[in-house]
């Protein structure tokens, strides 16, 4: 049953690609990550890690506090950097490209993997300022193609009609939801890949939750989404794969259904069932 | 069994509300004190001061005959110095703030330049002042001149800003400049767009303090070998000067009653300029924050 879902799986994907062009199936790759590990100073936070992340899925990650799954989630647009005592072996390869490459430059790699941090956080400047951080960033200056881009990251972000009269005004004058959803149009600005999600609804109300929610399911139609999520419930509603980790491993990685209906792993199902977590 | 005694807690509510009571009188008291001294102060030097301090003091050179003098030359003096010392205090302290903050590796080494950056703050300024002298005046052949003694202010007020700015710095959430570099700023675009400008206000401010206390700054400059009595205006910055603290420091040791007056007028010209300094700031920082927001 569970190789039959794969393989259905697999067949849409590769229908899909062969919509979209003639790229073959290894393109719908993503993310290949391979015997990934990584410690802060002497921790040992990733150990062996091998999953891939699919074109136009969201991905969910779940896992108890301290699971290594925001980890995770910033080596890939290499958040980590910031660390100093961080230490990484392995590799991951962005559309074929290991990021690790010296060659590779970390401000090109954000630039098509975009983030949404677990807080919102928009700068202290207007609406529209915001938006157009990024653009500008990487020398748009001319402002006609500026007012299009946040007309459209607004309505990428479901946010357009709520503040389109007060673009002007200081975001900070939104409320957490409407903060956070902001944050969201601030990465589709630039037009990424992919975007990477850490509890991005879990300083946010049940309703703002749902509407983020809502946004993702648009949104994974022309992007790819990995999500850090606490909540179980969450990951179930919203992500097409699901990867569950434990103490810095991948424990078992599927198709959403599968990892919450017939979980392979032992421990997957406690956590899942909520005997520990 | 139960380990609060309610008899107990009863019996110490009362003096416990006291003694809140009693500390908020305590710290009004003493800001109440500091308020007369600065007033005492204030009366003191107006009242003495007042009576000179007009526009033909503005304008006027030094004179021994206190009917005649002026503070003309240390006014320029001054003005010239801190046209020397802005630039060059706020570009290098910032930019060791910078460095310090968000480029160096917080290693040992890191650490021992940045106590040794806080000791400097609290080195005597006349130490400034030989150093100076050795090396400005001396080494650079640069002469008594306003360069010099601007070089000197810049170094005695330097480790002031470098601390300020840094906890400035510091002080801008680290989330901010998350957001920046998830979108693929690079770090010089985080800082220039994201950090510096929340960090301003606080920068601001720091660098305030700092240029005051350059402004009025005695010992270093006569360490420098500012001169206390000028009847012309320096043309260049490789001139010899006279400031407005050393020019009050000299009217204040003549014994005649007229000079004592003069320093009082030299003191309120003195206060004109650090409230003109401060209110720039102030101005300053609220047009930078308005158009942040």
């Amino acid at each position: 049953m569970q190789a039959v879902q794969v393989k259905i799986n697999q067949k849409m994907a590769f229908e899909n690609t062969t919509d979209s062009g003639n790229e073959t199936k290894a393109a719908r790759i993503v993310f290949h990550t391979k015997d990934l590990n990584l410690w802060y100073g002497a921790d040992h936070a990733l150990k062996n890690l091998n999953l891939n992340i699919y074109e136009n899925e969201v991905t969910a990650i779940i896992g108890p506090s301290g699971c290594g799954k925001s980890t995770y989630l910033k080596t890939l647009n290499r958040m980590n950097d910031l660390i100093s005592s961080v230490r990484i072996t392995g590799d991951v390869h962005y559309r074929g490209r290991n990021i690790f490459d010296p060659t590779y430059h970390v401000e090109e790699l954000r630039t098509s993997v975009g983030m949404v941090f677990q807080k919102p956080n928009p700068f202290p400047k207007s609406i529209y300022e915001n938006i157009v951080y990024g653009p500008k960033l990487h020398g748009i200056k001319n402002k006609k193609i500026l007012d299009e881009i946040v007309e459209r990251s607004l309505r990428g972000a479901a946010l357009f009609d709520e503040v389109k009269d007060r673009l002007k005004e200081n975001a900070y004058g939104l409320s957490g939801g409407q903060q956070q959803r902001l944050c969201i149009a601030r990465a589709l600005a630039i037009e990424p890949d992919v975007i990477l999600m850490d509890e991005p609804t879990s300083a946010l109300d049940p309703i703002s939750t749902l509407k983020i929610e809502e946004l993702m399911q648009s949104l994974k139609q022309e992007y790819s989404i990995v999500i850090v999520t606490h909540n179980m419930q969450q990951a179930a509603r919203i992500s097409d794969r699901t990867a569950f980790f434990l103490n810095g491993e991948c424990i078992e990685y599927d198709v959403t259904d599968t990892i919450f209906y017939r979980p392979s792993n032992q421990k997957t199902e406690e956590y899942i069932t909520g005997r520990f977590g | 069994m139960k380990q609060m005694n309610r008899e107990v807690v009863t019996n110490k509510m009362n003096r416990r509300l006291k003694m809140n009571t009693l500390a908020k009188w305590i710290f009004f008291g003493i800001t109440l004190l500091i308020l007369c001294i600065l007033v005492i102060l204030l009366v003191r030097i107006f009242s003495q001061g007042m009576a000179y301090f007009d526009w033909h003091f503005l304008t006027n050179f030094a004179s021994r005959r206190a009917e005649n003098a002026g503070i003309l030359g240390p006014l320029v003096g001054s003005l010239m110095l801190m046209v020397v010392v802005i630039p060059i205090a706020l570009i290098l302290g910032i930019g060791t703030a910078i460095y310090l903050e968000e480029y160096a590796k917080k290693n040992w080494f890191t650490h021992f330049i940045e106590t040794n950056i806080q000791n400097l703050a609290g080195v005597p300024s006349i130490v400034f002042g030989l150093l100076g002298l050795t090396i400005f005046v001396n080494v650079f052949g640069m002469g008594p001149s306003i360069l010099a003694g601007g070089l000197t202010l810049a170094l005695l007020v330097l480790p002031i800003i470098v601390v300020t700015a840094q906890e400035a710095i510091r002080a801008v959430p680290n989330h901010l400049a998350h957001a920046s570099l998830g979108l693929g700023a690079t770090k010089w675009q985080t800082i220039q767009k994201v950090i510096l400008p929340s960090a301003l206000p606080g920068i601001l401010t720091g660098s305030i303090l700092a240029l005051s206390r350059a402004i009025g700054e005695t010992a270093p400059l006569i360490v420098v070998g500012a001169l206390v009595f000028v009847n012309y205006l320096p043309s260049g910055f490789m001139d010899g000067f006279a400031a407005i603290p050393i020019q009050i420091y000299n009217w204040t040791i003549r014994p005649q009653e007229e000079f004592q007056q003069l320093a009082a007028a030299g003191i309120i010209l003195m206060l004109i300029l650090l409230i003109v300094l401060n209110a720039t700031a102030v101005w300053l920082r609220n047009k930078l924050n308005r158009k942040q927001q």
